[in-house]
């Protein structure tokens, strides 16, 4: 049996392209797919480990809306039954001016936390004493965040805070906080006090005393509890930040398994096509004593072996991958939102390591087995004859099967999400796939019949092997289906989304200018006072203030934006672009579609929301298409918000300019009169940048599909080199009667475009049905967002000519052994 | 197209074996030659050599006047394609083809219309005794039958020489006779000459002259 297997694994080194072709293929297949396990896996740690370096040994925490709750709930639950220690915490977003990267600002009661966060300690500086820690114009800096900001022990740093800035001095190094943390530690009424949160708290950390968790201990905690707080274990914000994420992870890698897939159509068709050319070879084993099981191990063993080197491999190179990738992305990959900023450090993903490699085994073994299956069948004695000509099988077509594949697919797209993932989309994705693949021959007979008359010998001669040897199109052109299919799916998808967000854009931006306080510092915001000198500046018309909240709402789940905005008496969806709306009367909330689909809010339902330390009734009078905020969003009028909270500051101020005042002049004023505290920018500069935002976050798909149309072409190449190994005495025929090796190089050429086209034509087509489940189904179930479908038509033509162009060559060059002399001796018996 | 071949002074080496020393062989016009041998002497060598498929060593090749000798890749090529026919030992009729347009390959190849070459191709089937089976795949054939396709093919475009490659390999005794009086009678009815190489004394029969190569050389069998 050793002899045996060691005879199949050489056939690998006899055909080394196609083997070598097979086995990156896989590789490629692997390593993306590890890849984008790796980067989230380490985003998703580094996450948790923040989260546990700030949470410390609480056992819950209290959490309420991004702006604070009061802090007079302090008192009752530190005496509350069970509770061994609670350590309050401001915690607080805030940007330095002119640097990108928040300082997450961690206000505590030292006394306290030494408690609960006893790693998180602040060291003084050599010119300090004890009593420095209280200092409220001194903040102590991670080490991460002094490097980062290039800042040092005894420094004044300045932080915006709304539309000014504070300054404080940098007392001496924060210990505690995680290697890459950027965050500073203050004590907590400093904070408050500096930061404008008097009398606000953001979190109270809990420890419970030995045997206090108890039901009764906790019931008796949230009664104390006002609306819109919630008792959490510290791990949930861990979960949320995977939960908020995982619909993103989880399509990257779904394009990664579309990617091993595509390499299972390449070990397929290189595998079929050796073992054709290998007939007689096998044929000579059986006769010789090998059994029927014992051939069909051997193949696979060689699909086997193509899996575990490629996959090896494969995790090796995903590690790099992943190692680039965080460097150069992020740990979200480009797509800002979800750790936006972080920068984890790379980390050996075992599991996802050895799940891919079993991946990539079984797409490899699962490639070989129809091929096996037909060698170990085969008849011995017609192939041991001399004259026998290997040939493939009939490519037949089977309507039933595709009949039956179409009905599912349309079948499992009505399945809802299962545990917020589009389980259903993707198995229906993988229904058309399969059922393209299986109309792939009907395919193939249509379009070599539709080209009957085409002019010229060479183009004959093609469209007649074309015709002739469909079970040869369909093997190549699997893998150009699977990629091209994957491509234009993308693209459509990709298409539509972008043209909806810029609609989008262009309603929810109406203003010239917006101002904003600094990124980051969500829960500081624009006074009231600066509000009133803005709009007293004589080239502004008009402002409108939006204030964004992020609220809990009863029941868990993700916090929930809160978006205050003046809603005008001639509709909503004058503020924002509304799917369906009904008249308002009485007390009005209209709700993104995430919050429809995740919290089942309906337009006319009445809802209870906490704002402002109260629970609130209203009625819901509209959804509309949010492309910002993926765990939900809720507009409430503006002045509404500002009666049930006080509140009266704004995170953007929305401008319009004077009649015969331009966006620029207005901005020079604006800069003039607020220096550079707050953020301005015009209505088309932030549409462009928030479109090259969502083009950044696409980067990384792009690459997917690039991989998945490189896989594609290494199929046609890999079956031409086979084919024209196979076919040199056909070549050596045509070039004794006078066929130029230019016209054989052309012939392949045209047979390799003609043989891509079969995959492009059936891949486009696939492509638009799966663009369908995509924009319908996976993006509506995974992130909640609807988009108007649009076709990129001239870039779809664009990308099928190029597939022509490239298939024709990887096919002209694969094949380039049919050119050579030795071609032309080929059809010689006796040299 | 008629004319003569003259192969002088020729001489190949291969894999450190010399095949031919000085070579010599004078065709006339309408000629068909046969040449025997035993395996590995140099037949097909010669024949690929004659075809411009390989380079002598030394020695020079003309025929009907043209010159091999010096003409690159490109050139001999499209000589080919107009002056050579070809019948092999196993056929090589292309199986995508239909019987029809396998036959009308080289009159394509010399750029003739499809409609023109489909009739003369037709034609020259009917000579052979095929012409209902212009349209029939060549898997639809006996071997036979195959060979008269192939031979259909190496004549359809009137060549002035047809290097026949054991073309009764693959034939019983019985279709080999057939198909060896069937040649000749194209190939004279046409005027070509005809360099038929084989290790079959009873296909030699057929030729005007047999001729042995063995050491090096052409000898009078």
């Amino acid at each position: 049996m050793k002899l045996l297997l060691g005879l199949f694994i050489s056939s690998l080194r006899r055909r080394r392209f196609a083997a070598a072709l097979s086995l990156l293929a896989v590789m490629l297949g692997v390593a993306l797919g590890v890849a984008v396990s790796v980067v989230n896996r380490s985003a998703l740690d580094e996450f948790a480990h923040g989260v546990r370096v700030l949470s410390g040994e609480a056992d819950l925490q209290i959490v309420g809306p991004r702006n604070g709750f009061d802090d007079a709930l302090f008192a009752p639950v530190v005496l509350s039954e069970g509770v061994a220690a609670a350590s309050p915490v401001v915690e607080l977003d805030v940007r330095l001016p002119g640097r990108d990267s928040p300082l997450r600002v961690l206000g505590l009661d030292l006394l306290r936390s030494i408690q609960i966060q006893p790693a998180l300690r602040p060291e003084t500086g050599p010119t300090l004493d004890a009593g420095a820690l209280l200092d409220p114009d001194l903040i102590y800096l991670s080490p991460a965040a002094l490097q980062r900001f290039g800042l040092s022990v005894g420094q004044t740093v300045r932080m915006q805070l709304g539309a000014r800035t504070i300054a404080l001095r940098i007392g001496g190094v924060a210990n505690g906080f995680g290697a890459g943390q950027l965050a500073g530690l203050m004590d907590i009424a400093a904070a408050q006090w500096r930061f404008d949160h008097l009398g606000r708290l953001t979190r109270i950390d809990l420890r419970w005393a030995s045997g206090g968790d108890t039901s009764a201990a906790r019931a008796a905690l949230k009664a104390l509890l006002p609306p819109g707080l919630q008792l959490v274990p510290p791990a949930q914000r861990e979960e949320q930040a995977a939960d908020m994420s995982r619909a993103y992870r989880a399509n990257l890698t779904m394009l990664a398994v579309i990617a091993l897939a595509t390499g299972a159509f390449l070990v397929f068709a290189t595998q079929s096509l050796s073992v054709v050319r290998r007939e007689a070879e096998f044929a000579l084993l059986r006769a010789l004593g090998v059994t029927r099981v014992e051939l069909l191990r051997g193949v696979l063993a060689e699909g086997c072996a193509v899996g575990l080197v490629g996959g090896s491999i494969g995790v090796v190179v995903g590690h790099g991958l992943a190692a680039i990738a965080l460097n150069t992305l992020g740990g979200d990959l480009g797509a800002a939102g979800y750790f936006a900023g972080s920068r984890p450090a790379l980390q050996f993903d075992l599991l996802a390591s050895a799940v891919f490699l079993l991946l990539g085994l079984a797409a490899s073994v699962l490639g070989s087995w129809w091929p096996a299956w037909r060698a170990a069948n085969a008849d011995i004695a017609p192939a041991l004859r001399s004259s026998h000509q290997p040939m493939l099988p009939p490519a037949s077509v089977h309507r039933r099967v595709a009949i039956v594949l179409a009905a599912m697919a349309v079948a499992l797209a009505a399945l809802p999400p299962l545990q917020g993932l589009p389980v259903g989309g993707y198995l229906a994705v993988a229904c058309v796939l399969a059922c393209a693949v299986v109309c792939l021959p009907a395919l193939a007979h249509l379009l070599t019949r539709s080209l009957a008359r085409w002019p010229g010998l060479l183009l004959g001669l093609v469209r007649a092997r074309v015709a002739a040897t469909p079970s040869h199109a369909v093997i190549a052109a699997g893998g150009v289906l699977a990629s091209v299919a994957l491509s234009v799916a993308m693209a459509i998808m990709v298409a539509s989304f972008r043209d909806s967000v810029d609609a989008w854009l262009a309603r929810v931006l109406p203003a010239d200018l917006y101002v904003r306080s600094a990124q980051g510092a969500v829960a500081v915001g624009v006074e009231p006072d600066a509000l009133k000198r803005l709009a007293a500046i004589p080239e502004v018309a008009r402002i409108e203030p939006i204030r964004h909240e992020q609220i809990r709402l009863d029941g868990g789940g993700l916090p929930v934006a809160l978006v205050a905005r003046t809603v005008p008496a001639e509709g909503a969806d004058r503020v924002f672009p509304m799917r369906e709306m009904r008249p308002c009367s009485g007390d009005c909330v209209w709700v993104s579609e995430a919050m429809s689909d995740l919290h089942g809010w309906r337009t006319g339902q009445q809802v209870q929301i906490p704002i402002g330390g109260g629970e609130h009734r209203f009625v819901v009078a509209g959804i509309w298409r949010d492309y910002a905020r993926q765990s939900g969003a809720i507009l409430i009028d503006l002045a509404r918000y500002q009666t049930l909270t006080s509140d009266m500051r704004a995170n953007d101020v929305a401008i319009w300019a004077a009649p015969g005042v331009a966006a620029d002049m207005l901005r020079e004023r604006v800069r003039a009169l607020f220096g550079p505290s707050l953020e301005i920018a015009s209505a088309e500069l932030i549409r462009r940048s928030s479109l090259a935002l969502f083009d950044r976050t696409f980067a990384v798909t792009y690459a997917l599909e690039a991989c998945a149309v490189l896989i594609g072409l290494f199929g046609i190449a890999a079956s031409f080199a086979a084919l024209a190994a196979a076919r040199r005495r056909e070549f050596g025929m045509l070039r004794h009667i006078g066929v130029t090796r230019g016209q054989i190089g052309t012939l392949l050429a045209l047979e390799g475009a003609l043989v891509a086209g079969i995959g492009v034509v059936g891949g486009m087509l696939a492509g638009g049905a799966i663009s369908v489940l995509l924009i319908f189904v996976v993006n509506r179930q995974s992130f909640h967002w609807s988009m108007d479908f649009a076709v990129p038509g001239a870039s779809l033509a664009l990308f099928a000519v190029a597939m022509l162009g490239f298939a024709a060559l990887a096919a002209r060059l694969a094949g380039g052994q049919a050119m050579r002399l030795d071609a032309v001796r080929a059809v010689r018996e006796d040299a | 197209m008629t004319g003569q071949l003259e192969v002088a002074g020729l001489t190949k080496r291969l894999a450190g074996r010399e095949l031919f020393a000085g070579l010599t062989l004078t065709m006339a016009a309408g000629e068909f030659v046969a040449v025997m041998g035993e395996s590995g002497t140099g037949k097909s060598t010669l024949l690929n050599l004659i075809a411009g498929l390989e380079a002598p060593d030394a020695g020079q090749i003309t025929v009907a006047g043209q010159v091999l000798n010096g003409l690159d890749d490109q050139a001999l090529t499209l000589w080919r394609r107009r002056a050579l026919g070809f019948v092999f030992q196993s056929f090589h009729i292309l199986p995508h083809l239909s019987v029809g347009d396998n036959v009308a390959l080289p009159l394509r190849l010399n750029g003739q219309g499809t409609l023109a070459a489909s009739a003369i191709a037709l034609e020259m089937l009917g000579r052979v005794g095929l012409a209902a089976r212009a349209a029939s795949m060549p898997t639809e054939l006996s071997g036979g039958e195959m060979q008269r396709v192939a031979i259909a093919r190496a004549l359809v475009h009137r060549p002035t020489l047809v290097l026949a490659d054991e073309p009764t390999g693959n034939l019983d005794p019985d279709n080999a006779t057939r198909v060896l009086a069937f040649l000749a009678e194209q190939v004279r009815e046409q005027g070509a000459m005809c360099l038929m190489v084989t290790h079959s004394h009873q296909a030699a029969t057929v030729a005007d002259r047999v001729l042995r190569l063995a050491n090096g050389g052409l000898h009078a069998a």
